[in-house]
């Protein structure tokens, strides 16, 4: 049932470097606490444009937070 | 916990409760004799009503609870709840079609009412059953 994915990214470190809490960034981007901690596990893929929203509180690109490997290095 | 995980976990323990119940009622009223001469429709009734009224009530004390916890957090919903709901939805559907052919097939053979009536209902139980399951595995271990 559960798809496993490819995409990993970086929030919960960028998070802590800036000395943000889980509840503050989920409140900027407008989503629950329990979604925020889902996204950085890797547990819940977030829209593109939930993507856009947390990269944006950043002020990073969405390349910057979200890792998906080319297809030629499986890397 | 968000609200709609609570929502699933309380529709998952009724579900479980209210066929339980029914199934002992009905198996009660036939006393070991023939299923088919047992009056269902008066326990299929209550415990589908029975079903509701426990399922708004586990909602409501859970919510209290996780209230007192965390305030902000306890009735507050996002994209994810949503995209949980739609999964859960779709597997629900698969049933509820099973169950319908299921009827359409036994009305065809001239089934007695009491085996129609059952299957149909018992696609609602096992829909919102899986249903309940597949939502609570969202929440647990992730949709991705």
């Amino acid at each position: 049932m559960v798809k496993p994915t490819l995409v990993t990214n970086s929030i919960r470190s960028r998070r802590e470097a800036a000395g943000i809490t889980q509840a503050d960034l989920a409140g900027r981007v407008g989503v629950t606490r329990q979604t925020l901690i889902a996204i950085e596990q890797g547990r819940y893929s977030p829209t593109l444009e939930l993507a856009f929203q947390i990269a944006r509180a950043f002020g990073a690109g969405i390349d910057d937070l979200f890792q998906y490997p080319s297809q030629e290095t499986g890397e | 916990m968000v609200y709609h995980e609570r929502a699933a976990w309380a529709g998952l323990i009724t579900s479980v409760v209210t066929m339980v119940v029914y199934v002992v009622l009905v198996l009660d009223g036939a006393d070991g004799g023939d299923l088919t001469t047992v009056d269902w429709f008066p326990p299929m009734l209550w415990t589908i009503g029975g079903g509701i009224v426990l399922s708004i009530l586990i909602t409501i004390l859970w919510g209290i609870v996780a209230g007192m916890r965390d305030r902000a957090s306890a009735t507050a919903s996002d994209i994810r709840d949503r995209d949980i709901s739609r999964l859960g939805g779709r597997v629900e559907s698969a049933f509820l079609v099973i169950a319908g052919l299921g009827v359409i097939l036994l009305c065809a053979i001239g089934a007695d009412v009491f085996w129609i009536a059952n299957t149909m209902f018992l696609g609602f139980a096992v829909s919102a059953f899986v249903g309940g399951i597949a939502r609570v595995i969202a929440y647990r271990r992730g949709l991705v």
